[in-house]
């Protein structure tokens, strides 16, 4: 079976940096791979890394691309050396919608999936993935399941799956009975690994005719300010909660973010506190996050925390009380007062980056 | 401007989720039923269009007749209308089912824009508000967390519907009528005043047969409802808890003086160099 991959793509063509597919997707792929494997092999696929690197006959998807009568390369460089690192044998490199239209995208997955002998379509679990595969589950009639961890093809049009709920606190175990199986993948619960062996990518160039009221809702796209993304693929990220008192207690947070490379993140009474943007909001109804180091400080841990934040590599907890529910959770702890452990930790840490001064 | 605002009735969940016996529901015997934060913040953007435009919000939700307590809920944030499309207590219906039902409320009033959640916070399945547009033929945007409004619908108006994502702002621009689904974050939801709450104790509560036809009497089996409800959606056969990692934190000390081992482990974690 093929299975299509909708990618998105990080670091477009002249924004400097060099171009690649998202973390999100990378972690997609793979478990689109895991059930491209499992209608050949029909074994059972792991959850998280030793994935064999079977071929799996998975074919990206990804739009943006020049159209495909002017000059210029459909697929950067770097997203092509990601794809095949993956074992993506095949990309559709789809040119001629100008920017993000779900419905539009989702046409052409339609009709990607009518022309070829594809049984699958898999997304990450983001806005733009949800948001696409749903517009596809409307317009063919076809169940889709949300922020998968596992998918398995039984045959027979019959996939075993495991899905979020509650953000990741509660799984799920289904079947889904459908020609074609169309499936979002929980991005902190599948890590991204790469296949046993590079693939050879053949690219397939794709000019939909599109139905301009599949147009109609377009986004129109303006860049948010510093920071608006990088909760989410942060690598550090310096948590703040009750514990933290006000807007301006912060500060201190801010600066210690800044001198680990990180950004700040917040609970859910922080912004309900209005002491700091909902943008910043770790948690089941803000972002999820998938940092190294999640470092919490004054966070108690609701579990509607947690489902932000269980997908964190390392967590250090400074709290006050050595019974809260993040002691659980952390690795590391220090218990303080965030007011005193914080600057003590920023001193430190500009004495050791510049001894003596 | 006349606006529907569909909610979910969902367990208010605190500590550890429990599970039943069966492994088929969370055990709800000591937990409160609420609704989603997305869908709070639903219903006040549609209360404060509502209060500079005029014209009304009504609230739906498909579930038992007990989420009659989440719809009065609403009635006393400013909803002046309740629709209550009963299914049988117990029984799950998927979303394709889910937007069946809200669709044939949405499609039997006169409605500019409906408004939905983001996503339920029980099954997070991220599709009701697409699936309805597809079946009302009307435009949708999802994941909205701002939603200007310039004027009080009709024809030729328009809403402008932008969210964040990966750090570009997305402006959607859409004709009336519209779904819309937000995300908390769009609004701070005011608390119900008290005469919000004595007036919604009091109001009507408009009661329609669900897919499963559970109005239609109690003789109708939870067999039959539970294979009416699930043609063509996904089959959830049971639920479990994740293994979380069951750790205890390695406590490095106390207060500032826990500093130098600190900052130790972010050298072993390779975030300080």
């Amino acid at each position: 079976m093929t299975v299509f991959c909708l990618i998105e793509v990080d670091g477009a063509a002249g924004a400097g940096g060099v171009a690649g597919v998202a973390d999100a997707s990378l972690r997609a792929i793979t478990l689109a791979r895991c059930l491209a494997a499992s209608a050949t092999s029909a074994t059972s696929v792991s959850e998280s890394a030793g994935v064999s690197g079977a071929v799996g006959g998975v074919a990206a998807v990804v739009f943006g691309g020049p159209p495909a009568d002017e000059p210029g390369s459909a697929v950067e460089p770097g997203v092509l050396a990601d794809l095949a690192a993956y074992g993506v044998t095949d990309v559709y490199a789809v040119s001629g919608i100008d920017g993000y239209a779900p419905l539009a995208w989702a046409r052409v997955l339609q009709a990607l999936l009518s022309e070829t002998s594809g049984h699958a379509v898999v997304a990450a679990g983001t806005e733009h993935g949800n948001e696409v595969l749903a517009h596809l589950g409307a317009i063919t009639a076809l169940p889709m399941a949300a922020n998968c961890t596992q998918a398995v093809d039984k045959g027979d049009g019959e996939y075993a799956i495991v899905r979020q709920r509650w953000a990741g606190l509660l799984l799920e175990e289904a079947v889904l009975d459908a020609p074609a199986a169309l499936l979002t993948v929980a991005t902190d619960a599948v890590a991204p690994v790469p296949a046993e062996a590079a693939a050879t990518v053949t690219v397939h160039q794709v000019s939909p005719s599109v139905d301009g009221g599949d147009l109609a809702v377009r986004a129109v796209e303006t860049p948010a300010g510093a920071g608006g993304a990088s909760l989410a693929t942060a690598r550090v990220v310096v948590g703040g909660g009750r514990g933290v008192g006000s807007a301006d207690g912060f500060a201190p947070l801010e600066e210690l973010a800044a001198l680990l490379g990180g950004v700040v993140g917040v609970s859910r009474v922080v912004t309900s506190e209005g002491w700091r943007p909902h943008t910043q909001q770790v948690g089941q109804t803000g972002t999820k996050i998938t940092p190294d180091l999640y470092l919490a400080c004054g966070i108690s841990g609701a579990i509607q925390h947690i489902a932000g934040c269980s997908g964190a590599k390392n967590i250090i907890a400074i709290n006050t009380d050595p019974a809260a529910p993040m002691m659980t959770r952390a690795d590391y702890a220090v218990i303080g007062n965030l007011h005193e452990v914080i600057p003590a930790l920023v001193t430190a840490l500009r004495e050791r980056a510049a001894p003596g001064s | 401007m006349e606006i529907l605002v569909c909610v979910k009735r969902v367990p208010t969940v605190g500590g550890a989720i429990t599970l039943t016996a069966d492994r088929r529901a969370i055990d709800t015997k000591a937990s409160g039923f609420t609704i989603s934060p997305h869908e709070e913040c639903a219903v006040e953007e549609a209360v404060r269009l509502v209060e500079r435009f005029g014209g009304s919000v009504t609230v739906a939700t498909l579930g038992p007749v007990a989420a009659e307590e989440q719809l009065r809920a609403c009635l006393a944030l400013g909803a002046s209308a309740a629709v209550l499309v009963e299914t049988e207590p117990g029984v799950e219906v998927g979303p394709i089912a889910t937007a069946a039902a809200l669709h044939s409320v949405a499609a039997g009033g006169a409605f500019d824009l409906v408004l939905l959640g983001n996503e339920a916070s029980d099954t997070g399945d991220y599709q009701v508000g697409i699936r309805l547009a597809h079946l009302l033929g009307w435009p949708v945007a999802t994941g909205i967390k701002a939603l200007p409004v310039d004027d009080a619908g009709g024809s030729g108006s328009s809403v402008s519907a932008s969210r964040t994502y990966r750090g570009v702002l997305e402006t959607f621009a859409l004709p009336l009528p519209c779904v819309v689904t937000v995300k908390e974050g769009i609004n701070l939801p005011r608390y119900p005043s008290l005469p919000g709450r004595l007036r919604a104790k009091r109001a009507p509560i408009t009661r329609v047969p669900g897919p499963d036809g559970a109005s239609d009497g109690a003789a109708q089996s939870a067999q039959s409802a539970q294979s009416a409800q699930s043609v063509g959606d996904v089959r959830m056969t049971s639920l479990r808890v994740p293994d979380a990692p069951k750790k205890q934190a390695t406590v490095l000390g106390q207060g500032a003086a826990a500093v130098p081992k600190l900052v130790d482990v972010l050298v072993e974690l390779g975030v300080v160099s």
